[in-house]
């Protein structure tokens, strides 16, 4: 903002195209979905608590996940549980994304070999933009990958709306 | 959330039963449980806690992968809170089995990292038990604690939360040159932290009346249920397995069995089960302190490891104390590199079977701080 | 009754099943022994003997004692009586060794999986498990 209004002399005026002012706007106040399952879910609240503060970037956690916008998978998924988690995913409002956090919630993590209820991967259910890998992962990394999640959601198109190709094939009754 | 109605044939009244679930995603749950609550109205006559979303296969583990020691680090991830008591009681167990001696120093660092995870642990516990009942302070305050304990240990073992640190007769490797000091330094400073946790949070107003009363356990059946930790020393009875069970070398250190005593409410209330938690943390820094003061500066810790782990055939069910309990591992070895059958006893898993006979007759509200004074990790359940 | 041991490690009692349920109830009420606690119930698959086995740890608070018994049934015919009426504990124990072993306990109230999904096939603990491939259209395998 200071940049800009020094070189137009005026310092009310912003020129910006709608679609960066959304995508500004949207990607600052990213409101997550507090869906702990197992360890991570302790690094996430680390993240969220005073050392690691995640309000600076406007996160805050919801109960909810009709009030979420990001889902954060932390933690192991199991059979039982993976109906459980598509439910809640179909229950979010779009635009919506998902962080896969941890090893277990991307591809099995430390139970990939003999690990006969865990999913080896939250990606065969429903579609994750973001991977933050570790075991768990330390809160920095967890803060990267929303980071990464936000310069994503910075060159997202208000036009063609975001493709939920997977999403539609993998819908199920359930 | 399912709400079947279930209309009961009485004539004079339209009573209404319904069933709601809470969880398997629930912000107070502690983790993925799912509770079905039968309710009259706001009264809950009746739980059944299902359990199994998060069960990943650690017994079938311990068994294909046919090595002592690379059991390890699932034993870590049972429960994820205290992870370091977890790995002590499998590394003493298969240690009795071996008969191994364990040097010193190797005894004196393992009985101060437990203590300090017993710290960690009990404020992670008391900052979630707050945060169910509403108050977001005493959770930043004691959260901003425990990352100093984790700053330590990520010195010590390079990991903030699961540290796979312990092995079959010692230890990984020896702790940094400033670990007295550090340790030291946060005795001092955690002391007064207690003082500010009781003026916020255990003699509030609010928190008495959300606590007190609520979730009454009596001791005859604590015991028919085998509970074991702060709930059944909430309770009124005096049994903490470093002092009526020893393991390691926890009978040199002087320190006291905080019980709950009905100091506000009735005896074995939640507000008692809180209570003896906070007092536990000052008795551990009591141990710690011994501890320090003991140790031996001088000692190799990896000296005692054996090269390949072969036992006889036998079994054994060691039990440990941790931060929640009793936790047991029955194990049984044959001639193979790896166990036969190793079985988990987790205190919350036993814990939370009594949850349908403490809260009938509860409200919905009262479910929450139930559930939080027993203080359950759902990894430790499900295994 | 026997009393037998392994090489290393802690000895045990195996008892017959039929005679388990008062023996459990002596131990827990008579005034010499009071085993108040059942601190922890598992199952075992026995594959080279073709048995299912089921080891009971008890321990009494008041006297210090513990002990560990043991029952050892044919995996055709694996009935063992439920002790859920003596030690409270043993309900979700019980159901879980049912769960991972395939033990099938007579009299108890809810004999139902605990841990694995209601619909899930076979026991997983035992030596000779191979997991289903698919579970609601789900890949159980990589």
């Amino acid at each position: 903002m200071g940049m800009l209004d020094k070189k137009y002399h005026d310092s009310n005026i912003i020129i910006v195209s709608l679609e960066s002012a959304l995508n500004w706007a949207r990607k600052n106040s990213l409101w997550y979905e507090q869906f702990g399952l197992a360890c991570c879910a302790i690094e996430m609240m680390a993240t969220a608590a005073s050392r690691y503060d995640f309000d600076r970037f406007g996160i805050i956690p919801r109960s909810s996940p009709r009030q979420a916008d990001v889902m954060i998978v932390a933690g192991t998924v199991t059979l039982k549980m993976a109906s459980r988690i598509k439910r809640l995913y179909e229950q979010m409002s779009e635009p919506r994304y998902v962080i896969s956090m941890g090893s277990c919630s991307n591809c099995g993590g430390p139970y990939w070999e003999h690990g006969y209820h865990v999913l080896k991967g939250v990606d065969k259910v429903i579609p994750v933009d973001v991977y933050v890998p570790g075991c768990p992962p330390r809160p920095e990394a967890l803060l990267e990958g929303f980071l990464k999640l936000q310069e994503k959601i910075t060159g997202e198109t208000i036009i063609e709306g975001k493709k939920e190709d997977s999403d539609k094939e993998t819908k199920t009754g359930t | 959330m399912e709400v079947m109605m279930n209309k009961t044939t009485d004539s004079n009244s339209e009573r209404r039963e319904m069933v709601i679930n809470m969880g398997p995603q629930h912000p107070s749950t502690h983790g993925v449980l799912r509770l079905e609550l039968v309710l009259d109205g706001e009264v809950v006559k009746e739980v059944r806690p299902n359990i199994g979303y998060l069960h990943r296969c650690f017994e079938k583990y311990a068994e294909e992968l046919g090595d002592y020691a690379s059991v390890t680090p699932y034993t870590d991830r049972m429960d994820y809170v205290s992870a370091m008591n977890q790995e002590l009681g499998y590394v003493i167990a298969i240690e009795r089995l071996l008969e191994l001696e364990i040097p010193e120093r190797v005894e004196y660092i393992r009985v101060i990292i437990s203590e300090l995870q017993r710290i960690a642990s009990h404020l992670l516990g008391i900052g979630a038990f707050g945060l169910d009942l509403g108050a977001f302070t005493p959770f930043l305050y004691l959260f901003t604690e425990r990352e100093k304990i984790l700053d330590i240990f990520e010195k010590t073992s390079g990991a903030r939360l699961l540290y796979n640190y312990m092995t079959v007769g010692g230890l990984m490797k020896d702790v940094p040159k400033d670990f007295k000091k550090d340790t030291a330094e946060f005795v001092k400073t955690f002391r007064p932290k207690i003082k500010e946790l009781n003026d916020l949070l255990s003699y509030n107003k609010i928190f008495i009346n959300r606590t007190a009363d609520i979730g009454v356990l009596p001791e005859k059946v604590a015991l028919n249920y085998a509970a074991s930790g702060p709930v059944l020393r909430g309770s009124g009875m005096k049994w903490d397995l470093r002092k009526d069970d020893p393991y390691s070398i926890y009978d040199r250190f002087d320190f006291d069995i905080p019980v709950g005593s009905g100091e506000v409410g009735t005896l074995g209330d939640c507000w008692d089960r809180y209570m003896v938690r906070v007092r536990e943390m000052e008795q551990s820094l009591r141990i710690i302190e011994q501890a320090l003061d003991g140790m031996p500066d001088e000692g190799d810790v990896t000296e005692a490891v054996p090269k390949r782990i072969r036992l006889k055939e036998g079994e054994i069910y060691c039990r440990t104390e941790t931060p929640r309990g009793e936790l047991g591992y029955y194990i049984i070895s044959d001639k193979k590199g790896g166990p036969f059958r190793v079985k988990a006893r987790a205190p919350s898993f036993v814990h939370l079977s009594m949850l349908p006979s403490i809260s009938k007759g509860s409200l919905i509200a009262d479910m929450v701080a139930i559930v939080g004074s027993i203080d359950i990790v759902l990894g430790e359940v499900d295994r | 009754m026997e009393y037998q041991t392994g090489d290393i490690g802690e000895p045990w009692i195996l008892v017959e099943t039929s005679s388990l349920k008062p023996v459990m109830k002596t131990l827990r009420d008579d005034p010499q022994l009071l085993f108040d606690v059942l601190m922890c119930l598992s199952g075992v698959h026995y594959q080279k003997e073709e048995e299912l086995g089921v080891t009971y740890h008890i321990n009494s608070t008041s006297l210090g004692h513990k002990l560990a018994i043991k029952v050892r049934v044919p995996i055709e015919n694996p009935h063992v009586p439920s002790v859920e009426s003596i030690w409270k504990t043993a309900n979700w124990h019980e159901r879980e060794a049912w769960d991972m072993v395939g033990v099938i306990f007579d009299e108890h109230p809810n004999h139902k999986r605990i841990l694995c999904p209601e619909d899930w096939e076979g026991h997983p603990l035992r030596k000779d498990y191979v997991q289903q491939e698919f579970y609601q259209g789900m890949p159980t395998g990589d």
